[in-house]
């Protein structure tokens, strides 16, 4: 079998000392940021992309993913102890996990937390590993016409995925898109938008929109709100081992969020978010059986399910990135830009030039949800300490690695009189309900975009039937079509604001 | 007319002023056509296209009749300027401004500044926590950003290494 072949060349780059550490470092930062409220994956690997110039790329890749999977873990913490999402994706953990902890169960919660996520961590490495290599193949096949096409769907997976207006989410990634424009043009030389400031020619750097928006947008935002009252469950942790009946409820659960969380991570536009929003709505549509708790008072299955499935989500999410080089969310697209510092063209070629570091970072994902189980269910003693920081020492520090951050990319001031302006815009965004996710995507892909429209007109003339002609392409429009058409039904576009409403 | 969704109204203002301008900005690039773009056309089609999708927020905004009006409610100017200004306070502090002729004066100064600037966009601010507080941050700083992963800062103010 390749598929075991391949693996093991993986894990021998993964069980390398040095790889382990990373994983680790990795592993610890997903947890701490995912843990903390107000600091999620995206701010926190923008912040360290900047570090990772010095470590071999495998290395850095491998701490980079162990952020965004580690603050999956560390999310569910937040979530079950203190009623407030530690993650995004933990948003629907928060309803019944934080009422199991009320009643004294948070032990069982917690665990059904991490084990939960372990098993769909485990499912969803295995899924990438098995569907990366086939995926490639059909990835060479592929022609400019049907590039365009693939991020089409992307971004109309976005727009789906994003909360609130679908009109301001595709405006947003249009903005996106029109940002990625600034700079020099690779065909002719001449530099857009730069109004001759030198810096601009080389484009806005993705890290100074990242940190400004995600970064110090937030941070104001949530500084205007109120310090809300805070109740953490130290005390309460006692015994983490569900009971007989607690597994009998959980593993179901568990199964079902993994295959949706798996399902929904490869999709474009998908990831963690989505897929434990899913979860949670697939479980209250099952039947409770007899005796068994409600919903929204304390259910096990409501905080296996989305938790098991956020983190599959977040595995499979990496598939379109490393066989088709197209990022399926924001956090991807930051990865598109680590793999880019280390001169790695993010596509299909990755697996055949850099097997080691294909496979290496597969096999690290393994190891690393071994290690976050170990860090976040006997070690949750730390995390609640944690949580216990007040967020007027935390806000301090986080501007601080943001502003370092951004400085250490260039070595150069101009960026952060950059993501100044940039903070601004990201505050004003969250004051107008349009939100960034989608632009950073756009942002990203806009100058990929741009290059393949060219390249597939060029080929055909300048006729644009060519994007329909090619079945490939065809069918990518097709889908992409068709999920904008399920979007705006009205039943489904009034499920899809009762689902976003809950955060 | 009242305007129904105050942040839609408003977002659809900005993406069509965003919009014209990129379009404006990309006319003065050469444009070309299908098979041979110039650098102005995809620039061009997206300022468009951006343009009517704010036209059209804008005027749903003026029609489709929302519960609370979705006010843009008032905005925390504290957080903002304070947040804002330690950043830009920092890069004055790395870099110098050479314009003012102020010289650049190092890492260690510009976390004390920064933490002090940004320290006053919160509820409350208590001198000695925050002196505390840059303290742990400056010499966490040093040891992993100068020491550990060895990136190059100006430390120190540029006249005492002189």
């Amino acid at each position: 079998m390749e598929l075991f072949d391949n693996l093991a060349l993986g894990f021998g780059v993964a069980f390398t000392l040095q790889n382990l550490m990373y994983a680790f470092i990795g592993c610890l930062l997903g947890t701490l940021i995912g843990v903390l409220p107000g600091i999620g994956p995206l701010a926190t690997i923008a912040m360290l992309l900047p570090a990772t110039y010095a470590l071999p790329p495998v290395a850095a890749l491998i701490m980079l993913a162990g952020i965004y999977y580690g603050a999956q873990y560390g999310g569910s913490t937040t979530a079950i102890l203190v009623n407030l999402p530690g993650e995004s994706s933990s948003v629907v953990t928060v309803i019944d996990g934080y009422q199991m902890a009320r009643q004294g169960r948070a032990g069982p919660a917690l665990a059904a937390a991490g084990l939960g996520s372990f098993f769909a961590g485990c499912v969803g490495t295995l899924i990438l590993a098995a569907f990366a290599a086939p995926l490639t193949e059909l990835a060479f096949k592929f022609g400019p016409a049907e590039y365009f096409s693939l991020m089409i769907l992307g971004l109309i997976g976005a727009v789906v995925l994003a909360s609130g207006s679908l009109l301001k989410a595709v405006a947003m990634i249009v903005l996106g898109l029109l940002l990625g424009m600034v700079g020099t043009d690779v065909n002719s030389g001449v530099a857009r938008f730069s109004f001759d400031v030198p810096e601009l020619t080389d484009g806005i750097g993705f890290i100074v929109i990242a940190m400004g928006v995600f970064g110090y947008g937030e941070i104001i935002s949530n500084l205007s709100k109120h310090e809300s009252e805070r109740q953490v469950f130290t005390a309460s942790v006692t015994g983490l081992m569900p009971t007989k009946e607690d597994f009998r409820n959980m593993v179901p659960a568990v199964l079902r969020g993994t295959a949706l969380g798996s399902l929904l991570g490869i999709l474009p536009g998908g990831g963690a978010v989505m897929a434990a929003f899913a979860a949670y709505t697939l479980e209250k549509k099952t039947k409770l059986r007899p005796g068994e708790v409600p919903f929204g008072k304390g259910n096990i299955r409501g905080v296996a399910a989305p938790e098991a499935a956020n983190n599959a989500g977040s595995q499979t999410s990496f598939i379109p990135l490393l066989t088709l080089g197209i990022p399926p969310n924001a956090v991807m697209a930051l990865m598109v830009g680590a793999m880019t510092i280390h001169n790695i063209q993010p596509g299909p070629q990755v697996m055949t030039n850099n097997p080691e570091l294909f496979w290496g970072l597969i096999a690290s994902m393994w190891i690393g949800n071994l290690m976050l189980v170990i860090l976040n269910l006997p070690l949750i003693g730390i995390w609640i300490k944690l949580l216990s920081v007040p967020y007027r020492w935390l806000f301090p520090s986080i501007v601080l690695f943001c502003a370092i951050g951004v400085y250490s990319t260039n070595n150069n001031t101009f960026d952060i009189w950059m993501v100044a302006i940039f903070g601004v815009i990201g505050y004003l965004f969250i004051k107008l309900g349009a939100e960034p996710a989608p632009l950073l995507l756009g942002f990203i892909l806009g100058p990929m975009m741009e290059e393949y429209l060219r390249r597939a007109l060029l080929l055909s003339r300048g006729d644009w039937s060519v994007f329909v002609t090619r079945p490939l392409s065809a069918s990518l429009l097709a889908a992409s079509a068709v999920l904008l058409a399920i979007v705006l039904m009205p039943s489904v576009k009034a499920k899809r604001e009762e689902a976003f409403v809950e955060d | 007319m009242n305007i129904k969704s105050q942040r839609d109204f408003f977002s659809g203002l900005m993406f069509m002023a965003v919009g014209i301008a990129f379009a404006w900005g990309a006319s003065g690039y050469t444009i070309g056509n299908g098979a041979r773009m110039g650098p102005g056309y995809f620039p061009l089609v997206l300022g468009v296209l951006l343009a009517l999708l704010g036209a059209v927020i804008t005027f749903k905004a003026l029609v489709v009749e929302t519960i609370d009006g979705e006010r843009i409610g008032s905005f925390a100017w504290r957080p903002l300027v304070f947040i804002i200004a330690a950043n830009l306070v920092f890069g004055a502090a790395l870099g110098g401004l050479p314009s003012i002729g102020l010289p650049p004066m190092g890492l260690i100064v510009g976390i004390f500044a920064l933490t002090f600037i940004a320290s006053n966009a919160g509820e409350e601010f208590n001198f000695k926590e925050v002196t505390i507080l840059a303290i742990i941050l400056a010499v966490l700083s040093y040891a992993a950003f100068i020491l550990l992963l060895n990136l190059q800062f100006p430390v120190w103010p540029a006249f005492i290494k002189a």
